[in-house]
């Protein structure tokens, strides 16, 4: 029995020891950054990384001296509404490709999908004109219309919405439900999961936009907080490591915790995401 | 089973007997009959967004990039493939498709072999591996700008961390981020850490999906971890494998924002990849049509991607 047990314990110690190390390694950053988000800027420009001359000062110029709440909210706004636009639009379009009977239903989800394989990145120059066109640069619109839905969310939830008991539908039929109600009432109550998913994926999604904010928005008014960092960083604060640190640890600080509250739907959701 | 006609608002005055015998006779023709009014309901707000911002874009980007364009981005001369023939054969534009090459392969394996390393030591049967799990999935919470902040302190070369533990270790300070090549390691370290948390989640997700019995069959036999590893593990998730590296492919390819904050593109083009030169044509140096042509280009190697893709995903669903 011990010389079983032995070689088990030597190779579980081994394995602690690794997996240490390396959740140490991937969490680095983060310590470093916060680390020094603690400490005056005189102390990180002269190297003294040890200093223990710790205060929240960093925090306090950050919050007094910065927009980076404006920012915080900006972001807030737009990615909030960009995911109940994509949990509506793209729900709403599942639902026809998946119980709508229609003409050339086929070739439009072949359409849908094809979108799927043309980069944002690639038309921004359209796009911007487009947006300029229609009078929306500089404003909350600019960042969210082109996003009111998307091709992956579709694609998605048609996946889900097809997996559906047919008897569902055949009871709705019984119960003389109209399209609407049976959408409203029994599709999307059903379907919470992918789409607790999809608005995960998607408030992600127009958090962590950085090219099309930066060309169509140029006042502190609109800029989200991604672009809004960067201009922190490349106005008079650019030396002021400390302070950067600081509004670097504001804007995560919140992430890693709804990340890690989260956690249980976006492990289901992304293994649902996979393939096997 | 059926509801009294009062609760039924499709019923109306027909009693429930003459309803069910209507919408029998019915269903194959006005049903579908007003599905295509419903269709356009719930189908047009999304064909109209991405008809605007996704295809419309893509005609109109195939279109200037046939022609020369002004500092405002209208079409002037029409020169047919001119702005292509230019491109590809100017050392400059294939130096981006380089870098862009060499930044993308080593972003994707070294995301995969690390995810890979993570997700098989988190996938032990051990006590208090849920923190573990937890900790490996954490920068999936980074956005780039915070990721950018991050290692530019510490890839700073005076008073970054990188920079102090060289000196205290008395070991020559990397010039990370001046450096031609240091600074597309340096970038590339980054985004690998970005990538990390969700790489890690999808392949710690397909590896818990293995039949245990597999494994404890192969125990049994007397093989080793490293045989299983190789052996049940990997071939087991090859289709996920496959799949999260082309998603991190893609990604890589439309690599933007780390580079924007951390390197602009240099020291002298080293890390100059293809969205951040579209961005600069168009938007800085007003060459609208070439930065046309650069887009086309970029759509077309991510399209054929995507498809490789979907070749995935259609496997799965015939699964």
């Amino acid at each position: 029995m011990d010389v079983v047990a032995k070689p088990k314990f030597g190779k579980n110690f081994g394995s602690y020891v690794l997996l240490t190390i390396l959740a140490l390694i991937v969490l680095a950053p983060f310590f470093i950054g916060l680390w020094t988000s603690f400490l005056p800027t005189m102390q990180i420009a002269k190297g003294n990384f040890l200093s223990t001359d710790l205060s929240f000062q960093n925090y306090i110029d950050a919050f007094t001296q910065t927009p980076i709440l404006h920012y915080l909210g900006n972001s807030l706004v737009i990615s909030t509404v960009t995911m109940f636009a994509q949990l509506l639009f793209c729900s709403m379009s599942a639902y026809a490709f998946v119980f709508l009977d229609f003409k050339y239903k086929r070739a439009l989800f072949v359409l849908v999908l094809a979108t799927m394989m043309l980069p944002f990145e690639a038309e921004i120059i359209p796009n911007f004109s487009t947006v300029k066109a229609m009078g929306l640069l500089n404003s909350y619109s600019a960042l969210v219309v082109p996003f009111l839905t998307s091709a992956f969310g579709i694609f998605m939830l048609r996946q889900s919405f097809k997996q559906m008991p047919v008897e569902l539908k055949e009871a709705a039929d019984i119960e003389g439900l109209g399209h609407l109600q049976f959408y409203w009432k029994i599709v999307m109550p059903y379907n919470r999961i992918p789409l607790i998913t999809l608005g995960a994926y998607s408030f992600l999604g127009a958090w962590n936009q950085y090219l099309w904010p930066m060309l169509t928005t140029f006042s502190n008014a609109y800029r989200p907080v991604q672009n809004g960092l960067r201009q922190l960083q490349s106005e008079e604060t650019f030396n002021d490591w400390g302070m950067i640190q600081a509004t670097a640890a504001i804007v995560v600080i919140p992430t890693l915790v709804v990340l890690f509250v989260g956690q249980h739907y976006f492990k289901s959701g992304a293994n649902e995401g996979a393939v096997k | 089973m059926l509801k009294s006609p009062a609760s039924n608002p499709t019923a109306g005055v027909h009693s429930a007997d003459t309803q069910a015998k209507i919408e029998a006779s019915e269903k194959t023709f006005s049903l579908n009959a007003k599905d295509k009014y419903y269709a356009w309901l719930f189908l047009g707000p999304s064909l109209l967004i991405l008809g605007v911002f996704i295809f419309y874009p893509m005609f109109r980007t195939l279109y200037l990039s046939l022609f020369l364009t002004n500092t405002v981005g209208k079409p002037t001369v029409f020169v047919g493939l001119q702005n292509y023939v230019n491109l590809l054969t100017s050392a400059d534009y294939l130096n981006s498709l380089l870098v862009t090459m060499v930044y993308v392969l080593g972003v994707t394996a070294a995301t995969i072999v690390l995810g890979l390393l993570l997700a098989n030591l988190a996938s032990k049967q051990l006590a208090g591996i849920g923190i573990f799990r937890t900790l490996f999935s954490a920068t999936m919470g980074v956005s780039v700008s915070v990721a950018a902040i991050f290692w530019l302190f510490i890839f700073n070369p005076s008073t970054g961390f990188l920079a102090l533990m060289s000196t205290w270790l008395h070991l020559p300070v990397i010039p990370w981020l001046t450096n031609s090549t240091w600074a597309m390691i340096a970038v590339i370290i980054t985004t690998v850490w970005m990538n990390l948390g969700f790489t890690f989640l999808i392949l710690f997700g397909a590896i818990q999906s293995v039949p245990r019995t597999l494994y404890e069959a192969a125990s049994i036999e007397g093989a080793s971890s490293r045989f299983q590893f190789f052996h049940i593990t990997i071939p087991s998730i090859s289709p996920t494998l496959f799949f999260v590296s082309i998603v991190t492919l893609i990604e890589g390819f439309k690599s933007f924002g780390l580079i924007d904050l951390m390197t602009k593109g240099g020291p002298t083009n080293a890390t100059n990849m293809l969205v951040y030169r579209i961005y600069k044509d168009a938007f800085y140096s007003g060459n609208f049509s070439q930065a046309s042509a650069e887009s086309l280009i970029l759509t077309v190697i991510i399209a054929l991607f995507t498809l490789l893709q979907f070749k995935v995903l259609e496997k799965r669903v015939n699964y």
